[in-house]
């Protein structure tokens, strides 16, 4: 039992830090594109959508890669460690927070911009009550960040390596449980994971729908 | 700023609160406003007409500072628009646009929004912003979210926003081309009342050259990007500058008061 709960703690800590650190990526990256005005913005922007839809499988070879004893990154020790698979589910969860902040800032009328530098607002009060506008599609970009992560096995098994007791978390379990063909375990772990996304949804959706009062 | 003779303006400028000296303003690397010389004086109410995309909207940007001349300069009281430092300048004016556009929150945050930008203190912020719904006649809805709001109920809100700001210069695009004739007669009657009562300056943009006679004696008029005329209403009836104002004036739904 206690194993689960380890598992599952480790899952929710190493996808709410990816998704946390694709917020702060995603957020003001994802307003400049949407407000800026400059030569390649919609080439950039056409990149980060595909990277909406980056396989979490080549996202793992790819980080992998980076982080092997013998790669670029080797000296830092970093595969097969929790760290890494934070590593992993960023690249994966910031393109689709950067690529939803863009299109839910693109919504907005673009003369609201205007409108509040005509009412006297500085550049990041502007930006702030943009994003408050905003509100709503943004919460919904972090809500498919975190459900594009908490969700993806490949990257986690490749460089954390699934690792009992060290980077073991419920995707990868669910699958090495799979093939050993205890099903019954692999459900309960599943099962476990449903629950755990749902709730997270649940309480964004209860937060998004109070902003929501119309 | 360079070959523009000022001594001859002198006398004008003196006056005038602002002076707008051989402006060309470009969007999308087209000119899409040209002005030769035009001076507002402080108090004044200045309309302006013209056919759609005449460059009208072009010149409130520009007087916001939200478009830059690509030639020429705009002069605030005495000095370059390029000089004045941007946020100081911006929290001078206030601008209401052809759609309310007003923040998904309550009417009186929507009011007191700008106050808020300036750090204004918090029981400050509500007396002027309850002051200000109450000479616009939307007090009783302070509490109401902005998107449960009629449409002149809203341009009520935007116009309140603005006024509760104390501008040296409002900017007005059209601010009652959406809206229904009685309320928009209703609106103008008190916008007028409003312009009149604290001579505020306000450049005042419309289609409708009644809207223009009521609210200001003189008006400016823009046709395909160039500014062509500006004087009283009368006397630009009367008196066409050229065949593009002559045009522009006939196609005009007018009225015998004029």
């Amino acid at each position: 039992m206690t194993e689960i709960l380890n598992i599952t703690l480790l899952s929710l800590q190493v996808s709410a830090i990816a998704t946390v650190i694709s917020l702060l990526i995603g957020l003001p990256f994802g307003t400049w594109l949407a407000l800026g005005n400059f030569r390649g913005r919609s080439f950039i922007l056409s990149i980060i959508n595909t990277g909406m839809a980056l396989p979490p499988v080549v996202v793992g070879l790819v980080v992998a890669i980076m982080l092997w004893r013998s790669g670029p990154l080797g000296n830092l020790h970093l595969i097969y460690t929790p760290v890494a698979i934070i590593i992993a589910q960023t690249v994966i969860a910031a393109p689709v927070v950067t690529g939803l902040t863009a299109a839910a800032l693109e919504a907005l009328d673009p003369r609201l911009q205007q409108q509040l530098l005509g009412l006297g607002a500085s550049r990041v009060q502007m930006i702030w009550y943009l994003w408050r506008e905003a509100r709503l599609p943004l919460l919904a970009a972090l809500m498919a960040g975190f459900g594009s992560v908490i969700s993806e096995v490949g990257a986690s098994m490749m460089v954390g390596g699934n690792i009992r007791g060290q980077t073991r978390v419920l995707t990868t379990a669910i699958v090495l449980e799979t093939s050993k063909g205890e099903f019954g375990q692999a459900l309960a772990l599943s099962t476990l994971l449903l629950v755990l996304t749902y709730l997270i949804n649940l309480a964004l959706t209860s937060i998004q729908q109070r902003g929501h009062r119309k | 700023m360079k070959g523009i003779d000022y001594k001859n303006t002198e006398s004008t400028e003196r006056k005038s609160i602002i002076s707008i000296r051989e402006v060309i303003v470009q969007r999308n690397g087209q000119t899409a406003l040209q002005i030769n010389a035009l001076d507002i004086q402080p108090g004044e109410t200045l309309t302006v007409v013209g056919p759609n995309g005449a460059g009208k909207s072009t010149l409130l940007l520009a007087l916001a500072r939200l478009l830059r001349p690509a030639h020429g300069d705009i002069i605030y009281d005495g000095k370059s628009l390029s000089q004045w430092d941007e946020l100081e300048y911006r929290r001078k004016i206030s601008f209401v646009f052809q759609a309310p556009l007003l923040m998904d929150m309550t009417v009186e945050q929507n009011v007191a929004l700008g106050l808020k930008f300036r750090g204004t203190p918090k029981d400050e912020q509500h007396e002027r912003a309850a002051k200000w719904m109450k000479q616009l006649g939307v007090d009783s809805l302070a509490k109401r979210r902005a998107s449960q709001l009629s449409g002149g109920e809203a341009q009520r809100v935007s116009l309140a926003r603005a006024f509760v700001l104390d501008p040296e210069l409002l900017l007005l695009d059209e601010p009652f081309s959406a809206l229904d004739p009685p309320t928009r007669a209703k609106l103008i009657e008190d916008l007028s009342t409003l312009l009149k009562e604290d001579q505020r300056t306000a450049v005042f943009v419309t289609h409708n050259l009644d809207e223009a006679a009521k609210l200001s004696h003189r008006l400016a008029v823009i046709v395909g990007g160039i500014l062509r005329q500006v004087g009283p209403v009368r006397q630009i009836k009367a008196k066409p500058a050229d065949e593009a104002v002559a045009a522009f004036l006939q196609e005009l739904p007018h009225s015998p008061m004029i």
